[in-house]
């Protein structure tokens, strides 16, 4: 009844080269794209010219300056809030994703699916149309919050039963959360004036588009919250997915965790939802990904999935503003669009492995 | 001194009393079996053990303590609960599993020892072999197994184990009451629940009997284990039979088996429970 106990240490070793490999990559990735993406546009800035730009405002004397001269300027009052939105958002919807998807037990959870977005969304809407400007430029993250947080604990409530949470049920209970979060824009989108509609509709879509650093330094801080409460969660999020039980016979309050849990969720959708609109899939696409690669533990999935999330959506965001010349395409649109056939590939093999729609 | 007591302990889902004025007593270095009928309450009292229902009636007290009132986490280190069937909503692998059994030691001295603790849980659960492979990849043996490692590695005093032999095969069922016996001797105080009779009789000190939500009989297993209160718990006829050990000097061993009809003879009726 006993081996080596090299034998233990072998696939530990191969799991930690993978996970070092895809950090290295994915912030090696992150950079690349941020600096591409910082100098591609109408106006364009070589990659060179984009770091010396960024190290001198470091104070190092290093590198060249953009050579046009309105490169600095474009650079820093409109391409790098806007990456560094990017950033922050792709962080939180992917984050938010693992994190529910560890709460629920189920991989298919994601804010837009469940409707948490949506409730976001309708919090949102209600600032647009309002023109509430109670908190400042924390306003809109505010009521989104607040939205995000009602959705999210409907569909806790509502969704659950016996400790688990079925396939069937949370899709389902996301459709009807969706389908009452889509009447309440509807309705809010009939209140507003035709600039609050414009408004709403190009924010429906999802769009970094006109991103300045008032909106970057609201969303940052909330993603910065969100991200360390998920780290800290993680192992007690490893724990869940023996069961609730299990993981009570372990020491963990579930019930405190699961709260926990889905206020997190609520800060960083409503964080990524605020200023950028719904943007869908990234949550449900970026963590499933990171645990093909390297497994589902909490620790690695969660800051895994924040880099994995910022760079896909550095990436998208400049496909959706270089597809098309002159154009700048609704970033949401391009997530869908990819992230829906994944979607469907993804209740398919769940379907086969759990033998039914359980 | 008891480590485990529970106290007229009863337990009712709506209408229906699945427990009813249970007493029992476990102390340190004792490995006490539960055994009984379908629905007789076992799996109940096991989680009502490890403080998951609190009784509508009664307590249970874990070092003198009240269950509810302590704090999950040194609960944790104090009881470890195997229970029947674990479903995992991800595919980690085996290591892992083994290694959640660590948490309650997380920012304690003894979260040093966590790679030696479980690579020895693993080694007595015989899943070593299977450290890399996804747990929902694993047979049902191979997953029990894997349970009981974890188990194991959160090194707890208190052992309650819910039909943990149910799935294996005659060596590791053998195997794992041979370990858990061992954490016995080494000071552990031991509840298995057990269906097997012959097994309860080889490796428990104690052997109490549940039937209809209430304890039957408590005592030494060749004292409770006899045909009348068998064939009367489980309404149907059981025999019980005493062999001598196949080692020298050891007490005879327990072999407890129902009573057959020929084969394509009606079965037996049912024997009336005598009150």
């Amino acid at each position: 009844m006993s081996a080596p106990a090299g034998a233990v240490a072998a696939p530990q070793r191969g799991t930690a080269w993978r996970r070092s490999a895809l950090f290295v990559g994915l912030a090696v990735a992150l950079v690349v794209l941020a600096v591409v993406a910082a100098g591609t546009g109408q106006l364009r800035v070589p990659p060179a010219e984009v770091l010396g730009s960024v190290l001198h405002r470091l104070g190092l004397d290093v590198g060249p300056l953009p050579a046009h001269q309105h490169g600095e300027q474009a650079l820093w009052t409109i391409r790098f809030p806007r990456v560094v939105m990017a950033m922050l958002v792709g962080a939180a919807l992917a984050t938010g994703g693992a994190v529910l998807q560890g709460v629920f037990g189920n991989p298919l959870a994601d804010p837009g699916i469940v409707g948490v977005s949506s409730g976001a969304a309708v919090g949102a809407c209600l600032v647009i149309v309002t023109g509430w400007t109670f908190a400042g430029p924390w306003t809109v993250a505010l009521l989104a919050f607040v939205g995000g947080l009602a959705a999210t604990l409907l569909v806790y409530l509502t969704a659950r039963g016996g400790g688990r949470t079925e396939v069937v049920t949370l899709v389902l209970t996301g459709v009807a959360v969706n389908a009452v979060g889509g009447a309440a824009v509807a309705f809010l989108t009939f209140l507003g004036d035709t600039q609050a509609r414009e408004q709403i509709v190009f924010w429906q879509l999802g769009s970094l588009n006109g991103t300045r650093w008032v909106y970057v330094a609201v969303v940052a801080p909330l993603v910065l919250v969100g991200l360390v409460a998920a780290v800290l969660m993680s192992h007690r999020l490893d724990l869940l997915a023996l069961g609730e039980r299990p993981a009570r016979h372990l020491g963990v309050d579930v019930e405190r965790l699961r709260v926990g849990a889905v206020v997190v969720v609520a800060v960083l959708t409503a964080a990524a939802v605020a200023f950028c609109g719904v943007i869908g899939f990234v949550g449900l696409v970026v963590p499933h990904l990171v645990r093909m690669l390297v497994g589902p533990s909490h620790a690695v999935l969660v800051p895994a999935s924040a880099l994995g999330g910022a760079v896909l959506l550095v990436g998208a965001d400049l496909v959706a503003r270089t597809a098309v010349p002159y154009a700048d395409l609704p970033i949401g649109m391009l997530t869908a669009l990819v992230g829906g056939p994944f979607f469907f590939w993804l209740i398919r093999r769940t379907r086969r492995s759990a033998g039914g729609w359980a | 001194m008891s480590v485990l007591r529970a106290e007229g302990v009863r337990v009712a889902y709506g209408a229906h009393t699945v427990l009813d004025g249970v007493d029992l007593e476990v102390a340190a270095g004792e490995v006490v079996a539960l055994v009984g009928p379908n629905g007789a309450g076992k799996s109940t009292l096991l989680s009502v053990l490890g403080g998951d229902p609190r009784p509508d009636a009664g307590r249970v007290l874990l070092d003198g303590v009240e269950l509810q009132a302590q704090d999950l986490r040194r609960l944790a280190r104090r009881r470890a609960v195997m229970l029947q069937e674990t479903r995992l909503s991800f595919p980690f692998r085996v290591e892992e599993v083994v290694h959640m059994g660590r948490h309650p030691w997380r920012g304690t001295p003894q979260e040093d020892g966590d790679d030696a603790v479980v690579a020895a849980a693993m080694s007595d659960a015989d899943v070593v072999h299977l450290a890399a492979r996804t747990f929902p990849t694993l047979s049902g043996g191979e997953k029990a197994r894997t349970s009981f490692a974890r188990t194991l590695a959160q090194q707890a005093p208190v052992l309650l184990l819910d039909e943990p032999t149910a799935a294996l095969d005659v060596r590791h069922q053998e195997a794992l009451l041979a370990r858990v016996r061992q954490a016995a001797r080494e000071g552990a105080a031991v509840v298995v629940v057990l269906h097997d009779l012959t097994l309860a009789a080889a490796w428990a000190d104690r052997v109490v009997v549940l039937a209809d939500g209430r304890v039957r009989a408590d005592g030494a297993p060749a004292d409770v284990l006899t045909s009348d209160l068998l064939s009367a718990v489980y309404q149907h006829p059981v025999d019980v039979w005493h062999r001598p050990s196949g080692v020298p000097g050891a007490p005879a061993e327990i072999v407890v088996l129902p009573v057959r009809a020929p084969r394509d003879a009606a079965p037996p009726a049912p024997t009336q429970e005598t009150p």
